[in-house]
């Protein structure tokens, strides 16, 4: 048993945080929300640069990492500074269906920061599940819907999943490929999205199927776990800090016992959210991966809207505004709940996979 | 015991159903059911569709133009408004700074002022909370000093609704800095086109533009201009706060909430059945249903009580708590009801964005408002001030 990160992983996490700190201020981060782009182009070459892009890889991929501690790592420092570049779904996600499907060259673009991706499964009325498709495949031509699409019109290609028969499989589309629709949108925690309309559009098969995609999204539910855990952490370090230095009455507000119990209370939750995503990072290759993700998904839901709610009421109307940090990460991590399926499509998961 | 209306009261009822129906026009109405921004130009055209019918100040006397309706009709016609999406009447006016003036205004004050509220010559907003003064509203620090026939006036509100809109601001300004806390304050109206009086946006985040702060810079203002008596404006702010306590269960609201979930949960897909069936979903909508079908029946004991004369105190505190929780809980059931959906950002700043923006359940920016409805429990004293003055209240015998 040991709790400590490796020699590598410490590195990793020193290096990114610092460099976070330091280039990703509130100030920053706020010009890159306004942009039409939604991510800053020069964040992303840094990112690849200082390795965090490949952390997300195997060896054997072209990475130096890519285990469920190692992506863990990356995310929790990508919420901790409310990261809105999408390092998850060009990199992590459609990253690693690439690299399934044995696309090396790709990937070493993906991990060098010069190709971009967009993950197309979702549809209009999928909800969260991962097996409602209704996208058709037919002789290599695309025809269906697809739903808030991330990066969708920043990526090279995307990755569609369609119905050939009554197989899912995964396709890779050119952008700019006939057919193809995109119409793009801001997203309410930050970034861009899309819905995406295929019409006959010519996609080529990558060799993957469901089973494929639903491995490749454990990986996705880890580092929202950990992308979620990084903003709580700031989220209670903010109120923290304010509960110390508000005075009202004539007193720091955090004596007032009524906030510090509730303080008390965040700060025993976030051990509990800590615990939370080290299940799921260290039982995501596990055979029984899914319930681990599961309950961990379904938790980090919970104490998310908890320290969310809890950290904006103690902090009162400042915290209502846009140009205080607060606001941001707490949009963050309640927008972590709608990814990847929410607190309640995991409770009943959960409850599915304890009886089996 | 009797839960049911009287026949005047249904009767009261239908005419207001009749009235929503035919004269609340259709975009206005829209509007407030997808949760867009209304413009100035939507509120002041609903005033006065209701002032024509003498429904705007529905809490005054009718010797000053206002409808004088009982708690009751008021509750009747908040719950069948919020059901018609009506948007709320801009309460500055007619509920805060109106029975002020009736009360402790002079006569030329009331003569001036209170028609011009009726007619949206003036769009009133409030000036308490400061940036050091928020719970703690007696710490305030914008003073005002005595000079001939004026007073100069020098500092800073904040969280000043619909302050955009305005022309008139009442303010709380310390004129004794030597007083205790209470006793320094004075109750003064000022117009904001005075030179020295700046309104700058407070952008919320849920990217709405709805507060503001509003910064006084040597403004003059002149001294008719004081309500009641020098140094006595806490009590009269006081007066204005426990005045008009009944509706802040906000019931017609979150009625009207529910039922926006209940309808997307049914068009939402769960593994192939509505939302609604969903055994989990379900328990968690019946839940804050059973909550607010007590809380109804809560906010009617206490509207009977204010009716037969009695003041609410700590009722309003406790309706204030509650209200603020269910209808933020409702807000958390429609943003998770619409599932990946929420996270779009619909914007009313930005020029049409609206249009690109999908929305399979026509439910409007959910999200947004699950995030912009957290104010709920902090303004206008946050619930933790509110449990302080239940608990005070209830345990060492008064406020």
């Amino acid at each position: 048993m040991d709790f400590n990160l490796t020699e590598e992983r410490q590195m990793l996490q020193d290096t990114l945080r610092r460099y976070l700190r330091e280039q990703y201020g509130t100030e920053r981060r706020n010009q890159i929300l306004e942009s039409d782009t939604g991510f800053s182009p020069d964040i992303w070459a840094e990112l690849a640069e200082l390795g965090v892009l490949g952390a997300l890889f195997t060896e054997d991929q072209g990475g130096f990492g890519g285990a469920g501690f190692d992506i863990a790592v990356v995310f929790e420092e990508l919420g901790r500074a409310g990261v809105v570049e999408p390092v998850l779904d060009s990199a992590l996600i459609g990253g690693r269906l690439l690299a399934a499907a044995g696309k090396a060259d790709m990937v070493e673009q993906v991990i060098g920061g010069a190709l971009h991706l967009a993950v197309a499964h979702g549809e209009p009325d999928s909800r969260y599940d991962l097996d409602h498709v209704n996208t058709t495949a037919s002789d290599g031509k695309l025809t269906g819907r697809k739903a808030v699409v991330m990066n969708a019109e920043a990526a090279d290609h995307l990755i569609v999943s369609a119905k050939d028969g009554d197989t899912i499989a995964l396709y890779l589309v050119d952008k700019g490929a006939a057919g193809l629709d995109i119409q793009g949108y801001p997203l309410l925690a930050g970034g861009r999205a899309a819905e995406v309309t295929l019409d006959n559009t010519p996609g080529t098969a990558l060799g993957l199927g469901l089973s494929d995609f639903e491995a490749v999204n454990r990986l996705a539910i880890v580092a929202q776990c950990a992308e979620a855990l990084g903003a709580m952490d700031t989220a209670t370090a903010l109120t923290k800090d304010y509960l110390m230095t508000r005075k009202q009455f004539g007193r720091p507000i955090g004596t007032f016992q009524a906030l510090a119990h509730r303080m008390s209370d965040l700060l025993t939750e976030m051990e509990q959210a800590r615990s939370a995503v080290i299940n799921a990072a260290g039982y995501v290759a596990d055979r029984d991966a899914d319930l681990h993700l599961s309950a961990s998904k379904n938790l980090m839901g919970r104490i998310g809207r908890l320290v969310a709610e809890e950290a904006i009421q103690m902090h009162g109307g400042i915290a209502m505004t846009q140009e205080y940090e607060l606001a941001h990460i707490a949009k963050r991590i309640i927008m972590a709940d709608h990814r990847f399926g929410d607190t309640d499509y995991h409770l009943e998961r959960f409850i599915a996979l304890s009886a089996a | 015991m009797d839960l049911s209306y009287s026949p005047e009261e249904l009767a009261f009822q239908e005419e207001i159903r009749t009235f929503l129906q035919n004269d609340l026009p259709k975009d206005i109405a829209e509007k407030v059911r997808l949760d867009r921004d209304l413009t100035k130009d939507d509120m002041e055209r609903w005033h006065a569709i209701l002032n024509a019918r003498g429904w705007l100040a529905q809490n005054w006397p009718a010797a000053y133009g206002g409808a004088e309706w009982s708690a009751v009709q008021r509750h009747i016609y908040d719950t069948e408004a919020a059901a018609a999406h009506a948007p709320r009447i801009v309460p500055f006016g007619f509920s805060m700074l109106g029975p002020v003036l009736q009360k402790f205004g002079s006569k030329e004050q009331q003569d001036h002022w209170l028609p011009r509220m009726l007619d949206g010559t003036d769009w009133w907003c409030q000036g308490y909370s400061e940036p050091g003064a928020g719970s703690d509203l007696a710490s305030l620090k914008t003073k005002a000093v005595r000079d001939g026939d004026h007073y100069i006036v020098n500092g800073q509100k904040t969280w000043t609704t619909l302050g955009q809109f305005a022309n008139m601001i009442f303010c709380l300004v310390r004129t004794d800095p030597d007083a205790k806390q209470q006793e320094g304050i004075s109750f003064l109206l000022i117009d904001m086109d005075t030179p020295g009086v700046e309104v700058r946006p407070i952008i919320l985040l849920d990217g709405c533009h709805e507060v503001n702060e509003v910064w006084f810079t040597d403004v003059k203002v002149p001294v008719e201009n004081l309500v009641g008596e020098e140094n006595k404006g806490w009590t009269y702010a006081k007066y204005l706060l426990t005045h008009e306590r009944t509706g802040l269960g906000g019931v017609g609201s979150s009625e009207a909430g529910l039922k926006a979930v209940k309808r997307i949960a049914k068009a939402a897909n769960h593994n192939g059945k509505p939302l609604l069936e969903n055994p989990h979903f379900a328990a968690r909508v019946a839940q804050v249903e059973i909550d607010l079908r007590a809380m109804a029946t809560t906010n009617l004991r206490i509207i009977s009580k204010a009716a037969a004369g009695e003041a609410p105190g700590l009722e309003a505190s406790m309706l204030k708590v509650k209200g603020s929780i269910l209808r933020q809980e409702i807000n958390d059931l429609a943003r998770r009801a619409v599932g990946p959906h929420a996270m779009p950002f619909a914007s009313e700043a930005i020029e049409g964005a609206n249009d690109r923006i999908p929305d399979p359940f026509d439910a409007g920016p959910v999200a947004g408002q699950y995030f912009n409805n957290r104010k709920l429990s902090i303004f206008g004293g946050s619930n933790e001030i509110q449990r302080g003055i239940i608990a005070k209240v209830t345990m060492s015998g008064g406020a």
